[in-house]
């Protein structure tokens, strides 16, 4: 985790809002700024966002502050570019609302522009922790009804953790095969 | 028969040295072990076996150490990352290529093959690889339920639907889908089960978190081999570095990796033929993810589950099952064949990428995406070769490695720069337009190809990036897999393909490994090596060998 004393201020609030645009989910408490609550139910940010983001193995915690500083100059721009009304006990980004959070978010992250590789690193563990949990052992994550995981409906694992699927198959022909199909089962 | 100190004590000697564990490297370290060889295999990744495949999200489990995923300029890769390369991670779908994809022309105007290879005459050497790793032709009771519902589709809309031949062990496969972590229930054939086994019983020495950076030329003709020692956890660590002389190198660690340590080279070595680096394909891969209907389905299909479900099985299964070929039609033009072949694609990187059908931007994130997540259980993944154009282009090496990593595992940044010619592109828009007519045929489902716009394209099948052929100015390597201009160095992997062939490349990847080996063998021994060709298969089976053995003496001679 950053130290506190020397992080960007409003590093987690804007990771969080910028997380929580690219999957968004429900508010957590009475209050939250961060998620906009346009959905039910957890979204990226529920699901560990930046818990992910802040581990030293995706490789980008290092370079937060700065993304987090350029996120909410980028934010400051388009607010004033836009005639909204900022909120200043909150980071710019935090302070549009979602559909324009959403607006930035897609010129950022456009083929083209000249920071989309960083966003885009930002974007994919962000989504990563929704879908797949990289910050717990999947098996713990279900068993804790991680809700990236669980909103999927994925398939619980046997007790020993593994996944196995006994029923797999309609165990029928669906289809003729092709023609010229070859004995050992290739294209001709 | 593992390598020896030099007389100096200061650098290891061998008689050949193979960089990579792959198909490319795993049957050239059997053959030449087999034959009396002292090998040195040279694996950048770790080495893991059986109980070491997780299923595991968790960053640090297999999933994350065994793979690659290098995000480029237009195009990004996966490839292997570990003892076994690309066949401990892949789905083993093992199609033998349709005759036609030897006949293409491509870029260049005239065939890229050479002219000693074809279907017909590679066919001895796709035997010799489907006798050391079994291909099971799938039954319809092996096929998952997303394989029946695609196969059912394609039957709706009148096409044939093909179960894919794989290196399964059919009876030992749970249908887990954690195929691309490794195998924990020894049911993939991978090279961990034959050719590996076999080299390292002929004394082949394996060293793991050994990533080759360089070559060098040694006095006597031969060649130094510079690598770095990698950290078993952090990939970005660097905990040593050494070198190993050796009298024959075979390069095969992928066709992400093997140009970069070849231009890497070129200060040491001399100028590099053109097409090293360059002519990379991405075997013309995209995909698409569907969203079933599974009302329709169940109303126009007539498909259900025992349990009354119609399909909601996108997590069930191993990898791709069921293929639809008729696009593979030599009568059809150039650049317009393809198939389109059922695939399992898992959460982690597999998700982010489908776009939701028929939304305004954004199409891959936001709050229609995560609505798409929610019907996870009812996605189906389509995923199409066709004919690329061979416009890869690997830029300046970065330091170390074949990527300037950025997480501990997995996640780095390469050189590779991919912009699609008007060829692939229409090739990629005929191949999604087809899907969409098939699997939104009486409203079935509703589908959208992954977008380009967040990594480039995606390819798990990266090729022809130091290619065989007969001109020079269009191959690398002689159609002996010989490096042009620097006798010794041979490379086996897919980089060696000339082009995109429309099907899953690793049984063809391994038959041309196969087929280089009399040579390879042949240079060895002219350069003191005592070492024969002729080994059976790595189970002592012979039939293989016997089938090739009238081609060997073509194949030796100069």
């Amino acid at each position: 985790m950053p130290n506190k004393e020397i992080a960007e201020p409003g590093r987690t609030m804007t990771l969080e809002a910028f997380a929580d645009t690219m999957l968004p989910g429900a508010r957590r408490f009475v209050g939250d700024r961060a998620v906009a609550g346009v959905l039910t139910g957890g979204g990226a940010v529920a699901s560990g966002a930046v818990t992910v983001l802040e581990m030293s193995a995706p490789g980008i915690s290092a370079g937060l502050d700065d993304l987090v500083k350029l996120l909410n100059e980028h934010a400051a721009l388009y607010a004033e570019q836009h005639g909204l009304a900022g909120d200043e006990s909150v980071p710019a980004f935090v302070s549009l609302p979602f559909e324009h959070r959403t607006q930035l978010a897609r010129q950022l992250l456009a083929p083209g522009h000249p920071e989309k590789e960083f966003w885009v690193l930002l974007a994919l563990f962000s989504y990563m922790a929704f879908d797949g949990a990289p910050h717990m052992h999947t098996t713990d994550a279900l068993a804790a009804g991680h809700p990236g995981l669980t909103a999927m409906g994925f398939a619980r694992p046997d007790a020993d953790g593994l996944w196995r699927f006994p029923a797999y198959s309609y165990g029928r022909p669906l289809a003729a095969i092709h023609p010229d199909t070859t004995p050992s089962g290739s294209p001709a | 028969m593992t390598a020896t100190a030099s007389p100096s004590g200061t650098t290891e000697r061998t008689d050949v040295l193979v960089i990579g564990s792959g198909f490319g490297g795993a049957i050239a370290a059997y053959h030449l072990a087999a034959g009396g060889a002292r090998v040195v295999i040279l694996e950048r990744g770790p080495w893991l076996n059986g109980e070491d495949f997780d299923h595991d999200y968790l960053l640090g489990s297999s999933y994350t150490r065994v793979f690659d995923f290098v995000a480029g300029d237009g195009m990004s890769l996966l490839g292997g990352n570990c003892v076994g390369g690309g066949s401990v991670v892949y789905f083993a779908a093992l199609p033998r290529a349709p005759r036609f994809a030897f006949e293409r022309h491509g870029s260049i105007g005239r065939r890229m093959w050479p002219a000693g290879i074809s279907r017909d005459s590679l066919e001895p050497w796709y035997d010799r690889v489907a006798e050391a790793i079994p291909v099971s032709r799938q039954d319809w009771s092996d096929v998952p339920y997303a394989g029946g519902l695609w196969a059912a589709a394609c039957n709706h809309s009148g096409r044939t639907a093909n179960p894919v031949p794989v290196g399964i062990e059919t009876d030992k496969c749970v249908n887990c889908n954690w195929m691309m972590a490794g195998c924990r229930f020894d049911a993939k054939r991978s090279l961990l089960f034959n050719y590996l086994p076999a080299a390292l019983s002929h004394g082949a020495d394996i060293r793991p978190l050994h990533e080759v950076q360089r070559l060098s030329r040694t006095d006597d003709g031969g060649y130094r081999v510079h690598y770095n020692v990698i950290d078993d956890e952090d990939y970005r660590i660097s905990t040593g570095s050494g070198a190993i002389d050796a009298k024959i190198v075979i390069v095969a660690a992928g066709a992400g990796a093997t140009p970069v340590i070849l231009q890497r080279s070129e200060a040491e070595l001399g100028p590099m033929p053109y097409a090293v680096g360059r002519f990379f394909s991405g075997n013309g891969e995209r995909l698409n993810t569907a969203i079933i209907n599974e009302e329709r389905v169940r109303e126009v299909l007539g498909l259900s589950r025992d349990d009354g479900r119609v399909y909601e099985a996108f997590q069930i299964g191993k990898g791709p099952a069921v293929a639809n070929w008729d696009r593979l039609d030599a009568s059809l033009p150039e650049y317009s064949r393809y198939s389109l072949e059922q695939l399992y694609f898992p959460p982690g990187l597999g998700t982010i990428l489908a776009q939701v059908p028929g939304a305004s931007a954004p199409t891959w994130f936001g709050k229609a995406k995560r609505e798409m997540l929610e019907q996870w259980k009812s996605w189906l993944i389509i995923f199409q070769m066709i004919e690329d154009d061979n416009e890869g282009v690997f830029g300046p090496p970065p330091p170390t490695g074949n990527a300037v990593r950025i997480s501990q595992q997995m996640l780095g940044r390469g050189a590779l720069r991919y912009a699609p010619t008007m060829n692939t592109i229409r090739g990629w828009a005929a191949a999604d337009a087809e899907v969409k007519e098939i699997l939104e045929r009486d409203g079935l489902a509703t589908v959208a190809p992954w977008t380009n716009d967040v990594v480039g394209a995606y390819t798990v099948h990266p090729l022809a990036s130091c290619r065989i052929g007969d001109d020079p100015a269009t191959s690398a390597l002689d159609d002996k897999h010989e490096l042009r201009g620097h006798p010794g160095i041979f490379v086996t992997d897919g980089s060696a393909v000339p082009g995109a062939l429309t099907v899953n490349p690793a049984m063809t990847i391994a038959a041309l490994a196969e087929r280089a080996m009399p040579a390879i063998v042949e240079a060895a021994r002219q350069r003191g090596v005592e070492v024969r060709y002729g080994a059976p298969a790595p189970d002592g089976s012979t039939n293989g060998r016997r089938g090739v053995t009238p081609l060997v003496p073509s194949l030796v001679r100069d």
